[in-house]
């Protein structure tokens, strides 16, 4: 909380003293003023929503295929040798790269920006849900297997269970990586969405309106988070950090 | 009653022979302590009998049926107690019977006998008080016995135990020392309880065997005829002989002789 009381007053400091042209740096007040005129006049809250949903659609998308394909190439060697050198490649492609491709491929519909943030976060999922899995403690799968577990239940019974804390944590900082291709996707093809309104307030230089739609997008992903991180301790009061 | 035969058995990592020409018998209501200085392979020999290792050569049989992974015949006691921190006491220790091979039979009988083991496992070990905790909320002593309780309730032919006492104080670990002779007396599962504490061994087996590292082999095999254990016993001469004997029979497998040679010659250059 301090931390953002000295860098609000930092901020105010910095354009009132008249060092920036407002045009460059406009100050709190001005940016909450124009957050309160987009709110309540224009629709804010319209674009806010449908940014929402994008990032949500492709994020969940991203999250029902990468939980159970990590959760196999954690668990079996054979599955982590197939595809492995196939994620590791994709990981490094910029999903920023495919955005001609997308538009080719999917137009300019909602299946654009979906596609893009499904590009962006589901080969990094995916590998990082097959550490969080082979992070397990040899001991607890050794223990299963001398009671009598089959290879089925390892998985389903102990390496899903003792990996859940974890892949919680690796699907809220992927959820963090979405927002960044959801204003990607946003800036280059369409026509609503918080971030074709700072494309478009560039456009007629309000830049007031430009800091209000980062903030937002700050303040979404901080709520997210903490919530996130509040619902991890209450789901999984046994994995100490 | 059964029996395990170790018959000839030898393992290679590699080029490192960790085994050699192991044999050894097993059967129900023995308790068989492995002792030797780190590096002997007694840990290895444990998880090879328990099927999570690979054996080179030799014969591995429980009454004459080759053993080719793990099973619930041989249920495993590791020294970080491996519990299932998501699950209550409770939950761990009734882990086995969420498990197919176990959960075929849902009579209501079979499920009754089940709750009655857990109950009584439960007792035995004193877990009653924290059978809802979560084993984060617990000592490491409690969370042996949970993990014992957990092994058992698997009604294991031959209970293989892994230093299991390795991490715990002291006293904790002569209050488990009694437990676990309290649990042999009532379960029939035979247990294989590797160690390096020699008066442990002494303490809690009828039999101690020395296994000697480079390739680890068995070096001597020492029956213990005491008489039934108390604490007491491990001040009387008879404890102390083999508690001497064997700890002598352990230095000069593991190597300190050239040890001591190679530090004079520092010092005296």
């Amino acid at each position: 909380m301090a931390s953002f009381a000295l860098l609000l007053g930092a901020w105010w400091a910095v354009a009132a003293s008249g060092a920036v042209d407002p045009l460059f740096l406009p100050g709190p007040v001005a940016v909450a003023a124009q957050a309160y005129q987009w709110a309540t006049q224009d629709n804010l809250l319209a674009d806010t929503g449908i940014s929402i949903y994008r990032v949500m659609a492709g994020f969940a998308l991203s999250a029902v295929m990468a939980v159970p394909l990590g959760l196999y190439i954690g668990a079996y060697r054979p599955v982590r040798a197939f595809f492995e050198p196939l994620m590791e490649f994709s990981r490094y492609l910029p999903a920023v790269a495919f955005v001609p491709l997308v538009l080719l491929w999917a137009g300019i519909g909602e299946s654009s920006k979906i596609a893009l943030i499904w590009l962006g976060t589901f080969f990094q999922m995916v590998l990082m849900i097959s550490e969080d899995v082979s992070r397990v403690p040899l001991s607890q799968i050794e223990a299963a297997r001398t009671l009598g577990a089959t290879n089925g239940e390892v998985v389903h019974k102990v390496l899903l269970r003792s990996a859940m804390p974890s892949m919680f944590d690796t699907l809220r900082l992927t959820l963090g990586f979405a927002w960044t291709y959801l204003v990607v996707a946003e800036l280059v093809a369409a026509n609503s969405g918080l971030g074709y309104a700072i494309l478009q307030a560039q456009r007629f230089l309000q830049t007031d309106r430009i800091f209000v739609g980062i903030i937002t997008i700050g303040l979404i992903g901080l709520v997210t988070d903490q919530s996130l991180r509040f619902l991890h301790r209450r789901l999984f009061p046994w994995a100490k950090k | 009653m059964s029996t395990l035969l170790v018959s000839h058995l030898a393992k290679r990592f590699d080029s490192f022979e960790a085994l050699r020409d192991i044999n050894l018998t097993l059967q129900t209501g023995e308790f068989v302590a492995l002792v030797g200085a780190s590096g002997c392979g007694k840990s290895t020999l444990l998880r090879i009998i328990g099927g999570l290792e690979t054996r080179t050569s030799g014969g591995l049989e429980i009454d004459g049926t080759p053993i080719t992974g793990p099973g619930r015949d041989r249920a495993m006691v590791f020294q970080d107690y491996s519990l299932y921190p998501w699950l209550s006491v409770m939950e761990n220790v009734r882990f086995c019977r969420t498990l197919k091979s176990f959960a075929k039979d849902q009579s209501q009988a079979a499920v009754g006998a089940a709750i009655r083991r857990a109950n009584l496992l439960i007792d035995l070990m004193g877990l009653a008080r924290v059978r809802d905790a979560r084993p984060d909320q617990l000592s490491g002593g409690m969370r042996q016995r949970v993990a014992i309780a957990r092994a058992l309730m698997a009604q294991p032919e031959f209970l293989l135990m892994d230093e299991p006492f390795g991490a715990l104080d002291t006293q904790t670990r002569e209050v488990m020392h009694d437990l676990i002779l309290h649990v042999k007396d009532i379960e029939r599962s035979a247990i294989l309880f590797v160690t390096h504490d020699v008066e442990e061994a002494v303490y809690l087996a009828d039999r101690v065997v020395v296994l000697a590292p480079n390739p680890g082999h068995i070096d001597s095999v020492w029956d213990i005829p005491l008489p039934p254990r108390t604490q007491d016993l491990k001040l009387a001469p008879e404890f102390l002989h083999y508690k001497r004997e064997i700890t002598q029979r352990i230095r000069a497998t593991s190597g300190m002789v050239s040890d001591r040679a190679t530090l004079e010659a520092l010092a005296g250059g």
